[in-house]
């Protein structure tokens, strides 16, 4: 393996760079008091002051919306895995009748611009009453959330190959424990990272989870756009609002980067 | 490579997940195109149109320029992020702390909710309080995105590239490290140069990883609308309306349902016939290779 260069350190840092750049300058002004931002320009924070934070934790809203928001990110990763799981395993160890044009119809859900099933799930969930729920936001977010689970996790089966199959048959494992037994543990990597990537589509996601929750479910990014927009713009307590709403992801990337570095290192997503 | 066996008991596994989908994606788009061939006055007064809302749409000189401006985006923001992204890819180091630590910086961009993204470039770009926009100034440009419609595009197009191009990092990343090391030994023997060692061994292994990224992406940015609303909210005038947002206008905000499903249909097989010949040609193109 050969070491970077001077020239693929230099490209990795000025694009980490790139990345931290807007990220310190959202933190920075998190720390400033609108009188601050507004009279002058400074790049680092003369007098720091918690007072933008403060004023959002002295309001239990916020607190319900982070609730709320990880409600139906949670029951959208366990739904979206549980049922990716048998059907990527179907898709990658059989052919069966329409299989391909199968494959296909579910990617094309993933292809549906949100905006365009904003009235139809509104009517939808409010004909169930299901509206103001987490369960209706968790369920209109598996609309992109399970195509793209059956896709990642076919990847990385049809990489583990076909032998272990037919070796556990042989050692006379029925095809549920063979699958809880060995089959789950060998594609944890994969698994991993289809949690990632559920979580991250759904945690972002605005226009539906804003469509889809009344006073009781709030989620947090939709508190934030109302909160801010009743206080005047504040922007200090606009760029408070938008660090938490990134330490979640921060603390959940974290956590899986085991997982990500070698579910991805896995190999053929 | 052996064939896989039939059997069509493999139905029973896939089914769940046709049932989420059907409920989550098929009821609402039957909903979507009934609206589509009706004039919707109030709940219990519809009549049946055809196609005229169909028609209209085409016509409509509106969608047109956002269709346009919508394409132009989207493979600008393709054309940039997919080669930085495997840029850098290709850059970070294969293992130990720091190749963990930098994994985590690029994955945070992705996990930023998509109007705290739009958020977050306002603030950066901003002439008054922004750092970009007061370096840029600072420079002697006269630099304001919320009236230049030029500086508002590259505001744009700057911010998709800081949000998306980790997709393509992490991606690339995990399509490069799974080739094995004995690969690169062989072309050193060989004497292959830089871009050799790139056309021949690393680009055959990243062509599945690549053709989920590229679509991913494709996808995404066709159907962008909470970071522009964001950030020039369409504006200056309609220099940065895309599709989405053109939609929304259209369905909440003038609240008419059937041009504005008829629009979601047309709108919903452009993004499948793009998908659709991307996916066709790169895999007609992969089996010629092979071949």
């Amino acid at each position: 393996m050969r070491s970077p260069g001077l020239a693929s350190r230099l490209v990795v840092a000025g694009y980490s760079l790139y990345l931290l750049l807007p990220l310190y300058w959202l933190l920075a002004m998190a720390l400033k008091s609108n009188r601050d931002i507004v009279s002058r320009l400074e790049w680092i924070p003369s007098s720091p002051t918690l007072a933008n934070f403060a004023e959002i934790f002295s309001n239990p809203v916020w607190l319900d919306g982070f609730v709320n928001s990880l409600a139906y990110v949670a029951i959208n990763t366990a739904l979206s895995v549980a049922v990716a799981l048998p059907a990527a395993y179907a898709f990658s160890r059989y052919r069966f009748l329409g299989d391909k044009h199968l494959f296909f119809w579910l990617l094309t859900n993933r292809m549906s611009p949100p905006a365009v099933f904003l009235l139809p799930f509104f009517q939808l969930y409010s004909a169930l009453g299901l509206f103001d729920t987490p369960w209706a936001v968790a369920l209109a977010h598996c609309l992109f959330t399970v195509p793209l689970a059956v896709w990642i996790l076919e990847g990385f089966m049809s990489g583990i190959p076909r032998d272990i199959d037919d070796m556990a048959r042989v050692d006379g494992h029925s095809l549920p424990s063979f699958f809880f037994r060995i089959f789950l543990p060998a594609l944890r990597g994969g698994i991993g990272v289809t949690v990632f990537f559920c979580f991250m589509f759904s945690w972002v996601e605005l226009l539906l989870a804003r469509t889809l929750t009344g006073s009781e479910a709030k989620p947090i990014v939709v508190v934030m756009t109302r909160t801010v927009s009743a206080s005047g713009l504040d922007w200090g307590v606009l760029a408070a609002a938008g660090v938490l709403t990134v330490l979640p992801g921060v603390v959940v990337v974290w956590f899986v980067r085991k997982h990500l570095v070698r579910g991805f290192a896995l190999g053929r997503v | 490579m052996r064939t896989k066996p039939e059997r069509q008991a493999a139905w029973l596994m896939v089914l769940p997940v046709v049932l989420v989908v059907a409920f989550s994606g098929v009821v609402p788009l039957m909903t979507v195109v009934n609206y589509s061939v009706q004039d919707i006055l109030d709940v219990d007064t519809r009549f049946f149109v055809g196609f005229d809302w169909y028609r209209d749409a085409l016509r409509d000189v509106r969608l047109h320029e956002a269709l346009w401006r919508q394409l132009v985006f989207s493979f600008t923001a393709l054309a940039i992020e997919l080669p930085l992204g495997i840029l850098v890819a290709r850059c970070l180091p294969r293992q130990g702390r720091a190749a963990s630590l930098l994994l985590v910086l690029c994955a945070i961009p992705l996990l930023v909710p998509l109007n705290v993204v739009g958020t977050i470039w306002q603030i950066f770009a901003r002439g008054d309080i922004g750092m970009l926009g007061a370096a840029i100034n600072g420079l002697g440009i006269d630099y304001n995105y919320t009236r230049e419609p030029l500086h508002a595009w590259m505001t744009l197009v700057a911010m998709d590239v800081w949000h998306w191009t980790s997709l393509v990092v992490l991606l690339g990343f995990a399509g490069l490290s799974s080739i094995p090391p004995a690969y690169y030994q062989a072309a050193d023997l060989d004497g292959a140069g830089r871009w050799q060692v790139f056309r021949h061994v690393e680009l055959p292994h990243l062509r599945a990883v690549l053709l989920i990224a590229v679509l991913l992406r494709l996808m995404d940015s066709l159907m962008i609308y909470t970071e522009p609303f964001v950030l020039t909210g369409g504006g200056p005038g309609n220099t940065t309306t895309f599709l989405s947002q053109h939609l929304a206008t259209i369905a909440v905000g003038q609240f008419d349902l059937g041009p504005a499903a008829a629009f979601s249909v047309i709108y919903f097989l452009l993004i499948l016939l793009l998908c659709w010949l991307f996916h066709t040609l790169v895999v007609a193109g992969a089996e010629r290779d092979d071949a």
